[in-house]
């Protein structure tokens, strides 16, 4: 510690940096800290990578025809999706809220709408690092996608406005803990029961109709009809996904508790 | 003839469902270093967030800098600088990276390095901020304070359980920052510190600002004088006080601490020793003092204020 300074150092200056210099570096933050998190590795990475090529390699569940590959890698893609928009992001958020992270942001010249356009951009910059992982994964063990590239594409980001909506939801009303164990059961009971890797006409089809209507089931459903069955707009599907886009982003906004 | 205020509060209250943490509270700081003193739960941290646009008023007016902090938070938010009681940080984030980041949110911020070796924060080196010791993580929250170079400065509690060196070392920032024309707001409910560092106090006490002023003033109105010793507990101090000039006061303020006032003169304090030695009683640590914003606040409040 030193206590010589010049005077005038701290002769006020005061003022807010550009906003897209402040967004972008809230945006570098938070995907930095994601990538340093054991957990969030492990969620986002890890387990995607391992049921990828596990379930491609070792017949444990019957794809159907074809491929299993072919079946899983959508699937995958949709895990992914919903690991990062919704469980790493309503675990992170959870505890900066509950260690006033957020309430110190709040006060910083970044304006909330910032800070949520930031977390979006991590959310989307973490998720083209996974798709660029899986997918080079999926065609190193023989994966022959179809389709529509920009059906794709409406897919992926229509599921990650769904899916962010009811992370942040979860993540601005409960407790930290509260979240954390929560966000964690539905990551399983979603990867179980919504087409990711167990087929959807194994379930009887009462349950089906209701498991449709989840949102990792209309993401795996409709990236499984472009990627492997080359389908045109999967529309059913992009429907489902923008209705919980909107609820779900319109609850948080209304119920988020910043500290 | 004084500046403009950096802040101005008016009957300010502030609910939390049925219990009142500010009860029309009126505060105005101009520029310089102000201290709001109280006890805890008087209701500084309230008083000071609701300054800082985090709890919108009851009732009452709030300005900052001529500023309304809920609706001009825009505007405000880049001129004024935070420090929460705790937290703040990613708990992944170094220390120096956290600093660069919220240098990063202003237009014109200090040299973050300089500010970093000025704190001591050098030796954070890589580790992560839930890892930090308390001390570290305080100078942090301070830096981050002060870092973006705002006009006004809101520190809570800033020094609270720092060891004695780190505590001069913030004391030190803080007189710098005032040097350079930056004010500073700051809640304590140590007394030192208000007095060295304040150029105005407002005693705060059950949601209410009940005194305010310099230092010198506030501890020149009331009793002159303090002699404070300690003895057995439990003494008459009734007895004491009989032997005493009319005006003077005793009390045991804690089992074995006792507090005369009044005029203390060579002959009090022998009046006090030979009364201590008809009673047989080995008054030690015995000591005279000035009146002490302590004495003020105990005078006021009838409370101890680290009780």
């Amino acid at each position: 510690m030193t206590t010589t300074t010049t005077p005038g150092t701290y002769t006020p200056a005061p003022g807010a940096a550009p906003l897209p210099r402040m967004i972008a570096a809230q945006a570098a933050l938070e995907t930095k800290m994601l990538l340093r998190n054991g957990e969030q590795l492990l969620l986002t990475v890890v387990i995607p990578t391992l049921l990828l090529v596990l379930f491609s390699s070792v017949d444990i569940v019957d794809t159907g025809k074809g491929k299993s590959v072919d079946f899983l890698t959508p699937g995958i893609l949709a895990l992914a999706v919903m690991s990062t928009a919704f469980t790493g992001q309503a675990i992170a958020t959870g505890f900066e809220r509950r260690y006033g992270v957020l309430k110190r942001l709040a006060s910083s010249p970044l304006p909330r709408w910032g800070l949520m356009t930031a977390k979006t951009a991590s959310v989307l910059v973490t998720e083209v690092l996974q798709i660029i992982l899986l997918t080079a994964i999926a065609f190193a063990l023989g994966w022959s996608p179809h389709g529509n590239p920009f059906a794709v594409f409406l897919l992926l980001i229509l599921g990650t406005a769904a899916f962010s909506g009811l992370g942040l939801l979860m993540a601005g009303t409960l407790k930290a803990e509260a979240t954390l164990a929560a966000a964690n059961l539905v990551f399983l009971l979603l990867l179980v029961g919504g087409g990711v890797i167990v087929p959807m006409d194994k379930y009887p089809a009462g349950v089906q109709d209701v498991l449709g209507l989840l949102p990792i089931s209309a993401l795996s459903d409709g990236l499984r009809d472009v990627l492997q069955h080359g389908a045109g707009m999967p529309w059913g599907d992009l429907g489902i996904l923008g209705v919980w886009g909107v609820v779900g982003l319109a609850a948080a906004g209304r119920f988020f508790r910043w500290e | 003839m004084r500046s403009e205020p950096v802040l101005q509060v008016q009957a300010l209250v502030k609910r939390y469902g049925t219990k009142t943490a500010v009860n029309g509270l009126d505060l105005v700081a101009h520029a310089g270093v102000t201290a709001v003193l109280g006890p805890n739960g008087a209701g500084k941290t309230t008083t000071v967030e609701t300054c800082e646009g985090y709890r919108k008023p009851d009732s009452g007016t709030v300005r900052v800098l001529g500023l309304d902090p809920v609706r001009e938070s825009a505007a405000l938010r880049p001129r004024i600088g935070v420090m929460l009681q705790s937290g703040g940080v990613y708990s992944g984030a170094r220390a120096d990276e956290m600093l660069r980041h919220v240098a990063k949110l202003h237009a014109h911020p200090l040299d973050v390095d300089a500010l970093i070796e000025r704190l001591g924060l050098g030796s954070c080196g890589r580790t992560t901020y839930r890892r930090l010791s308390g001390g570290q993580q305080q100078r942090l929250a301070l830096a981050m304070a002060v870092v973006g170079r705002p006009e006004l400065i809101f520190l809570d509690e800033p020094t609270a359980g720092l060891d004695p060196q780190a505590r001069r070392a913030t004391w030190d920032l803080i007189r710098d920052l005032r040097a350079d024309g930056v004010s500073v707001v700051l809640t304590t409910h140590y007394m030192d510190e208000a007095e060295q560092l304040a150029d105005d106090v407002a005693i705060i006490d059950a949601g209410k600002v009940i005194a305010q002023g310099s230092p010198e003033d506030l501890c020149r109105g009331g009793a002159e004088n303090t002699l404070r010793f300690t003895g057995r507990p439990g003494l008459d101090v009734g007895s004491l006080l009989k032997a005493l000039p009319a005006d003077s006061t005793a009390a045991e303020l804690t089992p074995g601490s006792y507090r005369v006032g009044g005029k203390v003169d060579p002959q009090l304090l022998a009046t006090v020793t030979s009364w201590c030695a008809q009673h047989g009683v080995m008054p030690e640590k015995i000591s005279v003092e000035r009146h002490t914003l302590e004495d003020v606040f105990l005078e006021l409040t009838g409370k101890e204020l680290r009780a």
